[in-house]
């Protein structure tokens, strides 16, 4: 089977999330890459250094610059010609322009599989991780998006594949980019971060949040989340929100701090590595599935974990 | 212009899914269902597009059981207009569903379609940029913003660390993320008004559009259990159970 991956970079670098589906693909055939962006020959070598890498491809044009699944899919839907299976990162752009390239194939597309079982059999979240079906495809082509925390990263050198120039590529003229706001904080990014620390409805004000949990989260190089019952209180913004209507996440430390453990606020984290709860309602479910859990009032002893860790 | 919104009723989100002994599905017998939140959002979305003058009719869709009528009744104590039930007891797949909805948007020729950016049952994801693919629009996935200038429409979507803006070109598909809007709680007067708005009721096979499912499920299982974790006495005891994970400043 020949399979042509998607690759994320950002015009300068390949990004982590290509890597976990470079694994998932070589489990179902020979790996291809596509590189499409504008400029991106440096993108492109360094695809070709992937280990397993067979053949990149690379459409290098203004209309692919900002992944504008209007231009995009038509490339990708081409390049499905000669290819059995395209597989994209679940990440935003690749939920964006997988689904479409999709339906141009007149193929039902596979989301966030979690393990390859077969040629055509993958497992996958459903109820936002509280149940895994094990799905089937009977259409002649696949189309796939990768969870990253569900594969290991594939090896950044040893590889050698040969860099091939797509030609063809056009602007569709009905989307344009205008502008991104992409958070330059210190801070890591929610679903990408090893650490989480969120609060919850038990801290009472936005101001608690900023000076309880943000120390902590500020020593530990976390990132910042909350439940929805802190999230609908105020205390912090909306995209904070971790849960099953929020983001999911699987670092490998989640501290929840104040939180009960609402069903819908498992559903976003259960699969992190470890979950430290620290909670003063020792029946609070939460402690369900903590590893560590802490029974104390929060207002002393997260200051006090602050100080000591 | 027409605004398109598909619903979908689902299992409700306070309710904990319950894995099928037999391993088929998730049991939705006798529990509580609700619309998909992420719909509930696109139905507030094209509410408040009316409430600006920008949209002049709501149509409000589900494919899915006699009983997503209950679904299309809320979208219409809403504020929606009118209601399409394509009924069907099969589960319908994104694809196609996308189909259905492009058969549709024909029909009505609206300006924006707009629905959520998953359900919260399969966690596909995929519908709303399948029909951007049938229908040849253009697509605003994610959305936290929606402008409409003229003949087109500003979509700012939540992507990975951040925001981006695009703009899309009329009539145009928008996908809803969580930020988007708040909705609104029906009111009484409006829940008893709702009663009496027009509610159609069709089949795929009005659209032409074959269900069969492309994708077998073969199983549904439990996810693995976590194991259950120890209690620490005090801070300083989690403190050492943190440094010998590495975890420290």
């Amino acid at each position: 089977m020949k399979t042509l991956v998607w690759v994320e970079h950002d015009g300068k670098a390949v990004k982590d999330a290509t890597l976990a589906v470079v694994t998932a693909a070589s489990k179902l055939g020979e790996v291809h890459l596509l590189v499409a962006g504008s400029g991106v020959d440096a993108v492109a070598k360094e695809a070709a250094q992937i280990a397993g890498v067979g053949k990149v491809h690379v459409a290098d044009n203004a209309a692919f610059g900002h992944n504008l699944p209007e231009n995009v899919a038509p490339l990708v839907a081409d390049l499905m010609g000669s290819h059995d299976a395209f597989l994209a990162p679940a990440t935003t752009t690749g939920k964006n322009i997988a689904p479409r390239v999709a339906a141009l194939l007149d193929v039902m597309q596979i989301s966030e599989i979690l393990s390859v079982e077969g040629p055509k059999t993958f497992t996958r979240p459903i109820y936002a991780g509280n149940a895994i079906a094990t799905v089937e495809s009977s259409d002649a082509k696949l189309v796939l998006t990768v969870r990253g925390t569900a594969f290991d990263k594939a090896a950044t050198s040893g590889g050698s594949g040969t860099v091939e120039a797509v030609g063809a590529g056009s602007d569709a003229g009905i989307s344009s980019f205008v502008g991104a706001e992409i958070a330059k904080s210190e801070r890591p990014e929610l679903t990408s971060a090893k650490i989480i620390v969120s609060g919850g409805r038990a801290l009472g004000s936005s101001e608690k949040y900023q000076e309880v949990i943000v120390p902590l989260a500020d020593k530990l190089g976390a990132a910042l989340g909350a439940s929805r019952a802190a999230v609908d209180a105020g205390y912090v913004p909306n995209d904070y929100q971790v849960g099953q209507t929020g983001k999911i996440v699987a670092p490998q430390v989640y501290f929840a701090i104040g939180i009960s453990g609402a069903i819908q606020h498992l559903a976003g984290m259960k699969d992190s590595k470890t979950i430290v709860a620290i909670n003063k309602d020792e029946d609070a479910p939460i402690f369900q599935v903590a590893d560590f859990g802490l029974v104390a009032d929060l207002f002393n002893a997260v200051p006090e974990l602050t100080g000591k860790i | 212009m027409k605004i398109l919104v598909p619903v979908k009723r689902v299992l409700d989100y306070n309710v904990k899914p319950r894995v099928k002994s037999d391993g088929t599905g998730v049991d939705l017998a006798n529990v509580k269902m609700s619309m998909n939140p992420f719909d509930e959002i696109g139905v507030e979305e094209a509410i408040r597009l009316k409430e600006k003058g920008v949209a002049t009719e709501i149509i409000a869709v589900s494919v899915g059981p006699a009983k997503a009528q209950e679904t299309l009744r809320t979208a219409l104590a809403m504020g929606a207009d009118r209601a399409i039930l394509v009924q069907t007891d099969d589960a319908v797949e994104p694809l196609a569903l996308a189909k259905i909805f492009k058969a549709i948007a024909d029909a009505e020729q609206p300006g924006l379609v707009i629905l959520g950016k998953q359900a919260i049952d399969d966690d596909n994801n995929q519908t709303g940029q399948m029909l951007a693919a049938l229908t040849g629009w253009a697509q605003g996935t994610f959305a936290s913003a929606v402008n409409v200038d003229g003949d087109s429409v500003s979509v700012t979507r939540e992507v990975d660390g951040g925001l981006e803006t695009v703009k899309l070109k009329l009539p145009a598909i928008v996908t809803t993320d969580l930020r988007l809007n708040e909705p609104r709680y029906a009111s009484l007067p409006n829940i008893m008004k709702a009663k009496s708005k027009p509610l159609d009721t069709k089949t795929p096979a009005d659209y032409g559009v074959d269900t069969a499912p492309r994708v077998k499920t073969v199983k549904v299982s439990e996810p693995p259990v976590r194991s259950a974790g120890v209690k620490v006495a005090d801070v300083d005891e989690l403190v050492a159970k943190l440094k010998a994970l590495g975890v420290h400043s």
